[in-house]
């Protein structure tokens, strides 16, 4: 897995949590800054897909690994 | 990016029907939408100091039941209530917020909640009965909003 800045664990969280989360996280990391999300909502892959590109930030990596759910999450 | 506006007529005061609104809400505001939520007639529930939802399977044959059970039961004392704590000890459970967290992320993305004046004076609510930093308006002030967003929702 790539580097990281921060990491954010919304494991056990369903939605829209995970989204509202990482939108809090992203907020406090500078332009470039990379944030990785886990997550165990299904739901997530594709929302993090629809975040990414309605808000222009840039969803680096999303793969699935011991059931939970990995995304990388560069600030825009 | 240009901001786009949502804007949403929130109707229903059960615990169920309150998710709607907030999830849409404060998940577009997260998006980047400006986002207005114009609580009417029940939907005023969702303003109020204390939330306190209801959740009923009374008239509502969709509603998933751990069990089968006749309606007059379902209608007995105690079996709104039974259900209300079920429900939420469920949404606990599949990790599904509450209300409480999901208006307080709402305010804290600055949505904007507006109270329908005709239905506060029709219910006999005082200001004081709801949170703090809403706004009051008619339809006339919906459409201020609405007339210019990107999407309308009626919940």
């Amino acid at each position: 897995m790539a580097d990281f800045d921060q990491e954010l664990d919304a494991s056990g969280l369903n939605c829209p949590l995970p989204i509202l989360r990482a939108k809090k996280a992203l907020a406090a990391l500078s332009a470039g800054q990379v944030l990785h999300i886990i997550a165990t909502d299904p739901g997530s892959v594709k929302d993090f897909e629809a975040f990414a590109k309605q808000t222009g930030n840039e969803l680096v990596e999303s793969r699935e690994e011991g059931g939970k759910f990995h995304f990388l999450m560069k600030k825009n | 990016m240009s901001e786009k506006k949502l804007a949403i007529i929130a109707t229903k005061g059960s615990l169920d029907w309150a998710y709607p609104p907030f999830i849409l809400a404060s998940t577009a505001a997260a998006l980047g939408y400006e986002v207005e939520i114009f609580c009417t007639f029940y939907g005023l529930q969702l303003l109020r100091k204390n939330m306190d939802l209801k959740v009923t399977s009374l008239g509502n044959p969709g509603m998933p039941m751990p069990m089968p059970m006749p309606v007059l039961l379902q209608a007995l004392p105690g079996m709104q209530s039974m259900m209300t704590m079920m429900m939420k000890q469920k949404m606990k459970s599949k990790g599904v917020a509450s209300l409480e967290e999901l208006r307080e992320l709402c305010i804290e993305a600055e949505v904007r909640l507006v109270a329908c004046q005709m239905t506060v004076d029709l219910f006999d609510f005082n200001t004081s009965d709801f949170i703090d930093g809403i706004e009051y308006g008619g339809a006339a002030t919906f459409f201020e909003f609405a007339g210019e967003s990107d999407i309308t929702l009626f919940v």
